[in-house]
């Protein structure tokens, strides 16, 4: 008798296809087609930039990537296959922060990181008050952060990415409200995941310096459907 | 490599703790609510001891299901709004035990206080002593069925605006059962019978609810937030 | 090549065109068997050795529960089909369904009061099946309500499907334990005529206001489905043909 096979979750192999490939999404709500036609396909180290005018869809194609919405038609295959046959290994190996910074205001910095950090599968050893000192909150980290400024939860948020051995990495607006050693810090965060084999996809309006960017523009769905 | 399943219960629960912790004073509201209000019987009926004894058991039932119905509309609310609930949505956990985590930190601070203040109600409407311990047992268990079946009315209200009224509407119907099983474990106490049965009924309930809500709620979920 | 007509079915625009043919012979139908029916229990029944006249009001009392009760079944299976198969047509039905569910329920409530009146001396009694007839009335105002709160139809039809799915599992749960209560409180005994020991002349017209019923519950579903479909289909090509012919 073969001895019985062991279901782990599995690790999925290196493959030739790329980390992330989305095929003919698309997305409606309340009859009116939100997002058509999307196909892209991202690489590790590569970089994509969403633009597109307000309302174009550039937060639902990436909550649609993150799997907190649902596609119309079209897949989204990670590593190759489709993210709803791999769920766990995807979203595992994602990280995403949205245009709230997810900030709980009666937990102290140091608490809603530790939180953050709780909830990810693929960390690295970096402690939580390394962490904080890498965004410039060291001496905030026993401060409620209903005390603190938009811009320092967003740095709050931000720590994740010093943390988090995530391959992909989703940010819808990163650069809001964090000023031009802010913008700078991000753009450097970036690079190293990029150098490290990870992959960006970002919805910003900012000018980026960032090596294997490509930008990926959405224009409104074209009239109504008829 | 990876978290196993249970990591979402816990993390939550324990998440959730810390916040009601942190705002105390609300997160007592409902215990407070609970015991003010049951001044108001007495002061809208009688003060004669034996027309409350009859009615103790029912009026303690009613508030506190008031209380809890109060409670649990700031469950995803407050995660809602400032974006931890997108968060909950793309966990790598099944979401039901995070949900769980979430109802369970609920009725550790909604359920378990009331359970707890309710002999104090008890003495104050004149309950006859027989019904104390079926009491604090029917409303163990029937604040947990309430907690669970709210959590489904609030996941489905959880975008809209002043959704606790509307919330209030969806649940009360679905309470109904567990404040008849939860009474019945009382009355039958007081009238010298076995009150064993009417509270298995409540466990199977709870037992029922802590099966299916956290799937239903889970499911509203990923429904109404994604809009 | 059955899903071909099951997909067919789930279009609006072939419900539509498919109930402007049918509809008018349908609600014929519906309304010669009702008035026959009303004729025959109202007027040509014999009256109750008890109640008098009085009870012919469950011509109208019994057939409405009925309906009322698989009237919210209806509704929970088009909000499972609408979230099994994703199909919009499946969510206007449910959308429709509730406020006649809502609307009968009434009418079996009030007409359950103004039997009650004659009979036992008062116009409520907390007994097992009223009680439960006011929850589902409950219900529905709560699918109703849930589903006119959301701007987003797509959220209001998941979300309005989830309920009435939640309460169809409770219905059977919420009558035993209401049932249970009723038992346990046990105040006067007051007994619903029930239908098996009724004499075969009045059993007769019931049956028929029951087939009717269904048949009138057909038509409104069928009615208020077809403006749901033209409010919410207004923005397509058949649906403006349909308004303005002149225009295109």
């Amino acid at each position: 008798m073969p001895p019985k096979k062991i279901h782990r979750a599995r690790e999925l192999p290196l493959s030739q296809s790329p980390l992330l490939k989305v095929e003919n999404l698309a997305f409606e709500r309340d009859d009116s087609a939100v997002l058509e036609n999307i196909n892209l396909s991202l690489n590790r180290g590569e970089v994509l930039q969403i633009e597109g005018a307000n309302g174009s869809g550039k937060t639902t194609l990436l909550r649609l990537l993150t799997t907190a919405l649902q596609p119309s038609t079209g897949s989204i295959l990670y590593k190759g296959e489709a993210s709803s046959k791999c769920r766990y290994q995807y979203l595992s190996d994602m990280l995403y922060i949205g245009h709230q910074p997810a900030v709980k205001l009666t937990l102290t910095a140091e608490e809603n990181l530790r939180w953050m950090i709780n909830s990810a599968v693929k960390t690295n050893s970096l402690t939580i008050a390394d962490a904080l000192d890498g965004v410039g909150l060291s001496g905030y980290s026993d401060i409620p952060c209903y005390a603190l400024s938009a811009g320092q939860h967003r740095r709050v948020a931000l720590a994740r990415l010093l943390i988090s051995e995530a391959a992909l990495w989703y940010l819808d607006e990163p650069f809001t409200a964090i000023d031009k050693q802010g913008v700078s810090f991000l753009e450097a965060r970036l690079q190293e995941r990029l150098n490290r084999g990870g992959a960006v996809v970002l919805t910003s309006h900012q000018d980026l310096t960032l090596n294997n960017l490509r930008k990926y523009s959405l224009s409104a769905p074209a009239g109504q459907a008829a | 490599m990876g978290h196993s399943i249970n990591s979402g219960y816990s993390a939550w629960l324990k998440r959730d703790l810390l916040l009601a912790y942190r705002r105390r004073g609300e997160a007592a509201s409902p215990l407070i609510f609970f015991v003010m209000v049951s001044t108001l019987i007495p002061l809208g009926l009688t003060p004669e001891s034996s027309q409350l004894a009859e009615i103790a058991a029912g009026m303690i039932w009613v508030m506190a299901l008031l209380a809890t119905l109060l409670s649990v509309d700031g469950l995803f609310a407050n995660d809602y709004q400032d974006g931890s609930l997108e968060q909950l949505l793309i966990t790598p956990q099944l979401l039901p035990m995070p949900v769980l985590g979430k109802i369970t930190a609920h009725w550790l601070t909604t359920g378990l206080p009331l359970t707890l203040a309710s002999p104090l109600l008890g003495v104050m409407l004149s309950l006859p002593t027989s019904g104390y311990l079926p009491m604090l047992c029917s409303l163990a268990l029937g604040t947990a069925c309430l907690s669970l079946t709210g959590a489904v009315g609030a996941a489905l209200t959880v975008s809209l605006r002043k959704g606790g009224l509307l919330l209030s509407l969806l649940v009360i119907p679905l309470y109904m059962p567990v404040i008849i099983f939860g009474t019945a474990t009382i009355s039958y106490a007081i009238d010298g019978l076995n009150w064993l049965p009417p509270l298995a009924i409540l466990g199977a309930l709870f037992a029922a609810s802590v099966a299916l809500c956290p799937l239903a709620a889970a499911g509203a979920l990923r429904i109404t937030s994604a809009n | 090549m059955s899903w071909q007509w099951f997909h067919r079915l789930g279009s609006p625009r072939w419900f539509y065109q498919t109930s402007t043919r049918w509809l008018p012979l349908l609600a014929l139908i519906a309304a010669a068997i009702l008035i026959s029916g009303l004729v025959w229990g109202l007027a040509i029944a014999p009256a109750d050795a008890k109640q008098g006249n009085s009870f012919r009001i469950i011509y109208i009392h019994v057939p409405a529960s009925f309906l009322a009760l698989a009237g919210y079944y209806i509704m929970a299976i088009a909000g499972a089909v609408g979230l099994i198969w994703k199909m919009k047509l499946s969510y206007m039905v449910m959308k429709s369904a509730a406020p006649i569910g809502a609307a009968l329920t009434f009418i079996a409530l009030v007409t359950g009061a103004i039997w009650g009146k004659p009979t036992w001396g008062t116009y409520w009694v907390w007994d097992a099946r009223i009680t439960s007839m006011l929850i589902l009335l409950f219900l529905y105002l709560g699918v109703m309500a849930l589903q006119y709160a959301y701007h987003s139809i797509d959220a209001a039809s998941k979300a309005g499907a989830i309920l009435a799915l939640v309460g169809t599992v409770n219905i059977p749960i919420i009558y035993k334990s209401v049932d249970w209560w009723y038992t346990l409180h046990q105040p006067a005994t007051i007994k619903f005529t029930s239908a098996p020991s009724m004499h075969i002349d009045m059993f007769l017209p019931l049956l028929v206001m029951i087939v009717g019923f269904y048949l009138f519950y057909a038509v409104a579903l069928i009615l208020h489905t077809r403006s749901e479909i033209l409010r919410r289909e207004r923005k397509t090509a058949w649906v403006r043909e349909l308004i303005e012919p002149e225009a295109r």
